[in-house]
C-alpha cells in the first residue's frame, strides 16, 4: 500500500516535470523558461526525496541539499544574465 | 671481410677526406688525389681476370642483417667483373679528363668529386652484389648520386629540371624493382641472386613469375633509358661533360642492361621475356636513332645515340635469351651469338661513346658552344680531336676498321637468326626484327656522319663562336685518346678480348652453356648477308646524308604535343592540378565538413563491419523492469533534447541543456549512484553558468544562419550515428562475455577500510586515473588562465602602440 502511494507520487512528480518542460519549450519569454527550469529543479528535489524513501536509503540527502543551492544559484545567474547581460561584473575601479 | 668488400667501399671512404683536401691544399687540383681511387680499384679488379677467364667464380659474404637474410655478399663472375672494370677504368679516365675540364678556381670541386666517388661505390656495389636488397640499396645510391651530379650547376634552371626528371623516372623504376625483389624473395625464399638462379626451373610456373619479370624490366628500362622512359637522358645532358661521358653513356645507363643480363638465366627462355626485351630494345633503337638525326646540340645528339645503342644491346639480350629455351645443342649456340653481340657491343659502346663525349666536351670547352649550326671547319684547327671524333663516329656507325663494325655484324647475325626462330610465335613478326635493325643502323650511320661532318668540316665561323677555337691541352686529350686506341685495338685483336672478357660474360648470362663457347670473332667472314646489309647501310646512309636538307624538315612536322617529354610534363602538371583539386575539394577549412567525414566514415566502417559480421543481435533476457515515472522522465529527456536542437535562441538551448543535465542527474539517483548525481548536478550548473558567460561575448545569431534550416544530409548522418550507437550498445549489453569484476570491490571495507565503494575505487584501487584526471583539470585551468591573460596582455600592448 505504502509503496503504491510512493509510486503514484513519483508518477505525479514526473508529470509535473513534464509540465515544466512544456513551459520551458513553449514559454514565450525567456523568463518563463528560467522559471520553468527552477520549477523542474524543485520538482526534482521532491522526486529525489520520494525516491530515497522508496529505496530506503539516506545516500541522496546531500543531492537534495545541493540541488536546492544550485537551483537558487542557477535562477539568480539566469536572472542576472537576462537583466544585465553579464553574470560576473568587473570591479568598479577598473 | 675480404679485400673486395673494402675496395667497393673505398671510394665512399675516400669521399670523406676529399673536402678536406680541397680546402687544405687549394694549389693542387683535387682531382689528382681522387684519381688514385678508381685506378686502385681498377688494378685490384684486374687481378680477378685470370680466375674469371678460367671459368671460375667467387663469392664473398659478410653478414649485415643476418636475421632478415640480408648480407653484404659479393659475387665475382664474368658479367660483374667486366662491368666493374669498365666502371673503374672509365672512372679513372673521366677523373683525369675532369682535372683539365673543371677549373680548380671557379668550380666546387669537393662537391663534384664526393658525388662522383659516391657514384663509383654505388655502381661497383650494383654489379658485384649478390644480395638483392643490397643490390637495390646501391641501385638507389646510383640514382641519388646521378641526381646530385646532373644538378651540379644547381643555379641553372635546366639543370634542376633535368635532375628532377631523372630522379623521378629512375626512382620510379627503382621502386618497381624493389617490388620485384620482394616477389622474387617470396618465390625463392632467399635474397641471394645465385640461390635464386639455381631454382629458376621450379619457379617458372609460380604465379608471381610474370609480375616479377615485368617489374624487374620496368626497373631496368627506366635506368637504361628504354622507350618510353628514355626522356630523362637528353635532359640529363645539363650535367658537366665528364659526368655525361661517365654516367650517361658508359656506366649508369648500363646498370639496366646489367640487370637484364643478370636476370636472363632466371627469366630467359620465357616467351614474355623474349618479346618484351627484344621489342622494347628494337623500338628504342629505332626511336633513338631517328631522333638523334634532328638534334642540333652535340650532347643531345649523343644522348639520343646512347638511347639508341642501349636499345641495340637490350634487343640483343632479348634475342639471345632464346638460347635458354633450347638449353643446349646447335640451336642454342646459334642464338647465343646474340648474347655475344650484346656483351661485345656493351664493351665497344663504353669505349667509343666515352671518347665521343669527351671530344664533344673538348669542342665545347675550346669553342664555347655545342650548337651544330655554329660549329664547322674545326678539322685543321683541332686535328687531334677531329681524329678522335672520326674514329669514334665511324665505330658508332659500324664501319671497319673499328670495333663497332664487329659488333654490328654480330648484331645482324643475331637479328637474322632470331627472324628464323620457330618458337614464341615468331613466324608472324620475326621478319620485322632484321628490317627494324637495319633501318635503325642506317640512321645510326647518318647521325654519326652528321656528328663529324657538321662539327669538323664545312666553313669555320669564328664570328659565331664565343672563344677563339684552338686545340685542347694534352691532359684533356689523354683520356679520349686511350679509349680511341682501344677502339682500334679491339678491332684487330678481338679474340684476346673474347677469351678474357666476352666468354666469362656469356657464361654468366647463359649458365647452361658455360664452358661450351667457342668464340672466334672475325672481321671477314665471306660474302654473307651481314656484309651486304652493312654495305646497304653505308650506301643508303650516304645518300640520306647527302639529301639531309630535303628531308630534315619532316621532323618539324612531327607534332610536338605527341612527344613523350610533353606527355611527361603535362602528366606532372595534370597530377599536380588534380591533387590540388582533390585537396581543395575535400579540405574545405570548415570543421563541420571534417566532422561529416569522420562521422560518415565511422558509420560506414563500423556499421558495415558489424552488419557483415552479424554483430547486431539484441537480447532482452536480462533487461530490468521499467516504471511509469521512468518513462515520463525519459520523455522529458527527449523533450529537452528536442528543445536544444530545434530552438533558434541560444539561451533556450542552454536552458534545454540544463534540463537535460538535471534529468540525467535524476536518472543517476534512480539508478542508485549518489556520488555521480552530486557531481553531475554541480558540474551541470557550472557548465550552464559558463555557457552564459561565453554568450556575453558572442555576436548575435544572424536571422538566416545556415544551420538554422534543416540540412537533410546532416539529419541523415545524425540519425545514422544515433541509430548505430544505440544498436551497438544494445547488442553489447546482450553479449556479456565475462561476469563483472565488481564483486572484488564489494569488499572495499575490508580491503581499503572504505564504506563508500565508489570513492574507494577512485582514491584507492584505481587512484592513478584520478591523479591524471586532476592533472587534466590543472592543465585546463592553466590553459584557460593563459588564454585569457595572454590575449589581454597582447591587446593592451596593441593599444599602447
Amino acid at each position: 500500500m505504502f509503496e503504491t502511494v510512493l509510486l503514484v507520487m513519483l508518477f505525479l512528480l514526473a508529470i509535473a516535470i513534464l509540465g515544466g518542460l512544456y513551459r520551458a519549450i513553449k514559454g514565450p519569454s525567456m523568463a518563463d523558461r528560467v522559471i520553468a527550469l527552477d520549477l523542474i529543479s524543485i520538482m526534482m528535489i521532491a522526486l529525489i526525496g520520494v525516491v530515497s524513501i522508496y529505496m530506503e536509503t539516506d545516500a541522496f540527502l546531500e543531492a537534495i541539499l545541493l540541488l536546492g543551492i544550485l537551483a537558487f544559484i542557477g535562477a539568480v545567474a539566469f536572472g542576472k544574465y537576462i537583466e544585465r547581460g553579464v553574470i560576473i561584473e568587473r570591479k568598479r575601479d577598473d | 671481410m675480404s679485400w673486395l668488400h673494402i675496395f667497393i667501399l673505398f671510394p665512399l671512404l675516400a669521399a670523406v677526406i676529399i673536402p678536406i683536401l680541397f680546402k687544405k691544399i687549394p694549389r693542387v687540383h683535387t682531382g689528382w688525389f681522387v684519381l688514385v681511387v678508381p685506378l686502385a680499384v681498377f688494378i685490384y679488379l684486374l687481378t680477378f681476370l685470370p680466375m674469371v677467364a678460367g671459368g671460375e667464380t667467387a663469392m664473398y659474404s659478410l653478414p649485415w642483417i643476418p636475421r632478415f637474410d640480408i648480407h653484404y655478399s659479393l659475387y665475382v663472375d664474368g658479367l660483374g667483373l667486366v662491368f666493374g672494370l669498365i666502371i673503374s677504368g672509365i672512372g679513372a679516365l673521366v677523373v683525369l679528363y675532369s682535372i683539365y675540364y673543371l677549373s680548380k678556381h671557379r668550380e666546387a670541386l669537393h662537391n663534384f668529386y664526393v658525388y662522383l666517388m659516391m657514384f663509383l661505390t654505388a655502381m661497383l656495389g650494383v654489379v658485384f652484389s649478390d644480395n638483392m636488397i643490397v643490390l637495390y640499396l646501391f641501385w638507389e645510391l646510383t640514382s641519388i648520386s646521378s641526381f646530385l651530379l646532373i644538378a651540379y650547376w644547381y643555379a641553372r634552371r635546366q639543370s634542376r629540371y633535368g635532375a628532377q626528371k631523372a630522379m623521378l623516372i629512375t626512382i620510379f623504376g627503382g621502386f618497381a624493382m624493389l617490388a620485384a625483389i620482394i616477389m622474387l624473395s617470396i618465390m625463392g625464399e632467399t635474397f641471394s641472386l645465385q640461390a635464386l638462379m639455381a631454382q629458376s626451373d621450379q619457379l617458372v610456373q609460380h604465379e608471381l613469375f610474370l609480375p616479377a619479370m615485368i617489374l624487374i624490366l620496368i626497373g631496368a628500362f627506366t635506368k637504361s633509358v628504354q622507350f618510353p622512359f628514355h626522356i630523362w637522358l637528353p635532359d640529363a645532358m645539363e650535367a658537366p661533360t665528364p659526368i655525361s661521358a661517365y654516367l650517361h653513356s658508359a656506366t649508369m645507363v648500363k646498370a639496366g642492361i646489367y640487370l637484364v643480363a643478370r636476370f636472363t638465366p632466371f627469366f630467359g627462355g620465357a616467351m614474355e621475356w623474349f618479346w618484351i626485351v627484344t621489342g622494347v630494345g628494337l623500338l628504342t633503337l629505332l626511336w633513338g636513332s631517328l631522333l638523334a638525326v634532328k638534334q642540333r646540340d652535340l650532347k643531345a645528339l649523343l644522348a639520343f645515340s646512347t638511347i639508341s645503342q642501349l636499345g641495340f644491346i637490350m634487343s640483343l639480350l632479348g634475342m639471345g635469351s632464346a638460347a635458354l629455351y633450347y638449353g643446349g645443342g646447335d640451336e642454342a649456340h646459334l642464338h647465343s651469338m646474340a648474347i655475344l653481340a650484346a656483351v661485345f657491343h656493351l664493351v665497344n659502346h663504353a669505349t667509343f661513346k666515352g671518347s665521343l663525349f669527351m671530344v664533344v666536351g673538348i669542342v665545347d670547352h675550346e669553342t664555347g658552344t655545342r650548337d651544330l649550326r655554329k660549329l664547322g671547319g674545326l678539322m685543321s684547327i683541332m686535328p687531334i680531336s677531329f681524329t678522335l671524333a672520326l674514329i669514334g663516329s665511324l665505330s658508332m656507325a659500324g664501319l671497319p676498321p673499328f670495333n663497332g663494325f664487329l659488333s654490328k655484324e654480330l648484331f645482324f647475325t643475331g637479328a637474322l637468326n632470331a627472324a628464323e626462330l620457330d618458337i614464341f610465335r615468331m613466324e608472324t613478326y620475326g621478319a620485322l626484327i632484321p628490317i627494324v635493325a637495319w633501318t635503325a643502323s642506317i640512321f645510326t650511320f647518318v647521325y654519326s656522319i652528321v656528328l663529324v661532318f657538321k662539327t669538323f668540316f664545312g666553313k669555320y665561323q669564328p664570328e659565331r663562336l664565343e672563344k677563339e677555337a684552338h686545340e685542347a691541352p694534352w691532359g684533356m686529350l689523354i683520356s679520349p685518346l686511350i679509349l680511341t686506341v682501344l677502339v682500334v685495338v679491339i678491332f684487330f685483336v678481338p679474340n684476346v678480348l673474347a677469351h678474357y672478357v666476352l666468354e666469362p660474360m656469356m657464361a654468366s648470362i647463359l649458365p647452361p652453356l658455360a664452358g661450351e663457347f667457342d668464340i672466334h670473332i672475325e672481321a671477314w667472314h665471306g660474302f654473307e648477308p651481314e656484309l651486304f646489309m652493312t654495305i646497304g647501310v653505308v650506301v643508303l646512309g650516304a645518300i640520306l646524308y647527302a639529301t639531309l636538307r630535303k628531308w630534315i624538315v619532316l621532323y618539324n612536322n612531327m607534332p610536338r604535343a605527341l612527344s613523350i617529354t610533353n606527355a611527361y610534363n603535362s602528366g606532372l602538371k595534370g597530377m599536380e592540378s588534380i591533387s590540388r583539386k582533390v585537396t581543395d575539394w575535400h579540405m574545405t577549412g570548415f570543421s563541420r565538413d571534417y566532422l561529416r567525414y569522420i562521422l560518415v566514415i565511422f558509420v560506414v566502417i563500423t556499421g558495415a563491419s558489424l552488419f557483415l559480421l552479424d554483430g547486431f543481435s539484441i537480447d532482452t533476457a536480462n533487461a530490468a523492469n521499467i516504471n511509469g515515472f521512468e518513462i515520463i522522465l525519459s520523455l522529458v529527456l527527449v523533450g529537452s533534447t528536442a528543445m536544444v536542437v530545434i530552438t533558434r535562441s541560444r539561451l533556450t538551448a542552454v536552458i534545454g541543456v540544463g534540463v537535460l543535465g538535471y534529468i540525467v542527474a535524476l536518472f543517476f539517483v534512480v539508478l542508485r549512484a549518489p556520488d555521480l548525481a552530486l557531481t553531475q548536478l554541480a558540474i551541470e550548473t557550472v557548465t550552464v553558468a559558463l555557457f552564459l558567460v561565453c554568450f556575453y561575448h558572442l555576436p548575435r545569431l544572424r536571422e538566416k544562419e545556415e544551420g538554422d534550416g534543416i540540412n537533410v544530409f546532416n539529419l541523415i548522418i545524425a540519425g545514422a550515428v544515433g541509430l548505430l550507437v544505440t544498436l551497438i550498445s544494445l547488442s553489447a549489453n546482450g553479449h556479456r562475455l565475462f561476469p563483472a569484476i565488481s564483486d572484488f570491490y564489494e569488499d572495499a571495507y575490508e580491503l581499503a577500510g572504505a564504506g563508500n565503494m565508489v570513492n574507494a575505487i577512485l582514491a584507492d584501487f584505481r587512484a592513478i586515473d584520478t591523479l591524471l584526471e586532476i592533472f587534466v583539470l590543472c592543465i585546463a585551468g592553466l590553459a584557460a588562465y593563459a588564454l585569457i591573460k595572454l590575449r589581454l596582455a597582447r591587446r593592451e600592448q596593441d593599444e599602447n602602440q
